[in-house]
């Protein structure tokens, strides 16, 4: 089985945001970390490798750094990797974004796509479904649990107030969620191995792109940094006094109940 | 020449979820601002007794689109038939809810019409050159950035909770247009098998107005029942933090955070729980924010705009009761 794995670098979770002089967020100093939902989406995908055989492939844009999160997917057990990197990836958007990975898996085979339900930074939760409508396959998000059998694919999703299960016939991309599965932590073995495999960096003109196909199709205004919510107040008193004084503001100054 | 406003209803078996309602009661107010039309487009099987009331919330039309095969949710019949209708109307702005189904459709549609799709979206201006822009948080409502288009339709998801909904208008009329679908056989790629809505008389957790959300400090699954009755005497939902799911006490459907949930209630009431950034992730951006924690030093207490300092096992029945009280 073919299985391919997109994964994104993004912020730490814990990484306090700041906008550097352009306006534009300041990534300078931060620590790196591999897009939480994307660890289901690796884990998954090694999963389904140690059951049908294969290989595994990792796929991801980004800049220089993004080999690092490409190194402990490999040490997780992927296989390989493909980066696309290139500065023109900077000014583009979701589209573009889907326009250049469905252009890199065009050269590879599958038989299913991984990919995270959402990137924590640009928190989109497009480009899976995006690049499923060009490769012309189908999609199901936020799956929770996946079965397959032969070239069928039997998943569960989640949807708003509970679950729905549907049959897709392979290939076809899968976003997930947590639930799937529980991501593993590299082996000091899978580390050391990690470090030989392959590792394919290549540019848009190699994959036959120009800046024309990443011309964005939304535009940014600004960013800004919200306020820091403030502390409230604390309400004094013996519980029953303060439980009374809470129901009494709740409705008089907030308005609510 | 691009025209109207379009709401991408939501509904399942004839009951409209109320983000629908949110983004027709806005879209009102910026149809009038802009002079667009404002469209309702609804989409399942036995839905014309809907749209009386979706005109009461001021559509000017109502696209209706009934059949069978879109009686429930997929992605590929959704896609097809909205993608005909969009091409067809070619409305400036497309904005269905930030729900389940929003996420699933919105990017698949926008890529097939090629144009771009803000999602997750909790601010909405109009804008005199590009008609509207968008607010979205990013990095989990970290930062927040500003976006539009020049390529229309502008295609936009909304957070559900970031609107209100207006008071229905008995008198208001709508124009009705039935739309057939026309469903390729190729967009039926995903078999549907089996759908398990769990029946509960609490609302929906993305759509609840009031969430009482327990972590932690709760000690173990039993106890949520203190919550349970908290939430059902004001009409709330009940969220909790990822300690809890990861302690098996509580469902993962109910985790509010980074990996879990995003809501946006009116009221969000954190009970024994810590506040890590994770957790703010998916509940900073609810309008009151109330924390009942025992450490005084708790991070929760440095975004909540009430907190008591005390222990919620004798804090949490306590407002129970008061708030019983108000309800009389
Ligand atoms: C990548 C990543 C993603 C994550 N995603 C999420 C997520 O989606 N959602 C999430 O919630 N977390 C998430 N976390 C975890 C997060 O960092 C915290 O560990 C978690 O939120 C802590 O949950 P808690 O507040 O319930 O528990 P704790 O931090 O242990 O806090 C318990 C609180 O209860 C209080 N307490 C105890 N007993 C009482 C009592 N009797 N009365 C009153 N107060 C009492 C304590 O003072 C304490 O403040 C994530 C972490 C990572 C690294
Ligand atoms: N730069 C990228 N390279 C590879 N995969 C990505 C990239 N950005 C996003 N993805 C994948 O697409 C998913 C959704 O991302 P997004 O649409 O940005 O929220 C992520 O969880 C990743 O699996």
């Amino acid at each position: 089985m073919n299985i391919v794995v997109c994964i994104k670098q993004t912020f730490n979770t814990e990484a306090k945001i700041v906008l550097d002089s352009n306006g534009k967020i300041e990534d300078k100093g931060v620590n790196l970390i591999i897009n939480p939902y994307d660890e289901y989406a690796i884990e998954e995908g090694i999963k389904l490798k140690e059951k049908f055989g294969g290989s595994v492939t990792v796929v991801s844009m980004g800049g220089t750094t993004v080999q690092a999160a490409m190194r402990t997917s490999m040490a997780m057990g992927i296989d390989k990797g493909i980066l696309i990197s290139d500065p023109a990836l900077e000014n583009t958007d979701e589209h573009g974004r889907a326009v250049v990975l469905a252009k890199a898996l065009s050269t590879i085979p599958y038989d299913i796509i991984l990919s995270g339900r959402m990137a924590i930074d640009d928190c989109s939760s497009q480009l899976a479904i995006r690049l499923a409508e060009i490769l012309n396959i189908p999609s199901v998000s936020s799956v929770i649990k996946l079965e397959i059998e032969g070239t069928q694919a039997t998943i569960t999703k989640e949807i708003d107030g509970g679950t729905k299960i549907v049959e897709v016939a392979l290939p076809a991309v899968i976003t997930t969620t947590k639930g799937l599965n529980e991501p593993r932590y590299p082996s000091v073995a899978g580390i050391m191995k990690s470090k030989k495999k392959e590792l394919k960096i290549v540019t848009l003109a190699e994959l036959g792109l120009s800046s024309e196909d990443l011309t964005p199709k939304m535009n940014v205004v600004k960013h800004s940094i919200p306020d820091a919510r403030k502390a409230g107040q604390k309400i004094a008193g013996e519980p029953a006094q303060a439980a009374q004084e809470l129901a009494r503001l709740l409705r008089e100054e907030a308005k609510i109940l | 020449m691009a025209k109207g406003i379009w709401i991408i209803f939501e509904q399942r078996n004839s009951e409209i979820r109320k983000v629908s309602l949110e983004l027709l009661s806005q879209g009102r107010k910026i149809a009038d601002e802009t002079g667009e039309p404002l469209v309702a487009v609804v989409l399942g099987h036995g839905i014309e007794g809907l749209a009386k009331e979706v005109a009461t919330y001021g559509a000017d039309k109502i696209i209706l689109v009934d059949d069978e095969k879109l009686a429930e949710y997929s992605t590929g019949a959704y896609t097809s038939v909205l993608n005909k209708l969009i091409r067809e109307g070619e409305p400036q702005a497309v904005l269905m809810g930030n729900t389940a189904l929003g996420k699933d459709l919105a990017p698949r549609l926008a890529q097939r019409l090629g144009v771009g799709l803000a999602s997750d979206c909790t601010g909405m201006e109009t804008d005199a050159t590009s008609f509207l822009s968008f607010i979205r948080p990013i990095y989990s409502g970290k930062a927040f950035t500003q976006v539009t288009s020049n390529v229309r339709p502008i295609l936009a998801t909304i957070r559900p909770n970031t609107f209100t909904v207006a008071a229905p208008d008995a008198s208001h009329q709508a124009e009705i247009v039935k739309e057939t679908a026309s469903i390729d056989p190729a967009d039926l790629r995903a078999i549907l098998k089996e759908v398990a809505i769990a029946a509960s008389k609490r609302p929906e957790l993305t759509e609840a107005d009031i969430i009482v959300s327990g972590g932690r400090g709760m000690k173990n699954p039993e106890n949520f029942a203190i919550l349970e009755q908290l939430a059902d005497v004001i009409g709330g939902a009940v969220g909790t933090s990822r300690a809890a799911v990861d302690a098996g006490w509580r469902e993962l459907k109910f985790q509010v955070g980074q990996t879990g949930k995003t809501v946006s209630p009116t009221l969000y009431i954190a009970c024994g729980i810590s506040g890590a950034i994770q957790h703010l992730a998916g509940m900073g951006s609810s309008k009151f924010i109330v924390a009942i924690n025992k450490d005084p030093e708790a991070n929760i207490f440095t975004i909540a705009d009430y907190g008591i300092v005390g222990d919620l096992f004798e804090v949490v029945p306590l407002l129970t009761e008061e708030f019983k009280k108000l309800s009389k």
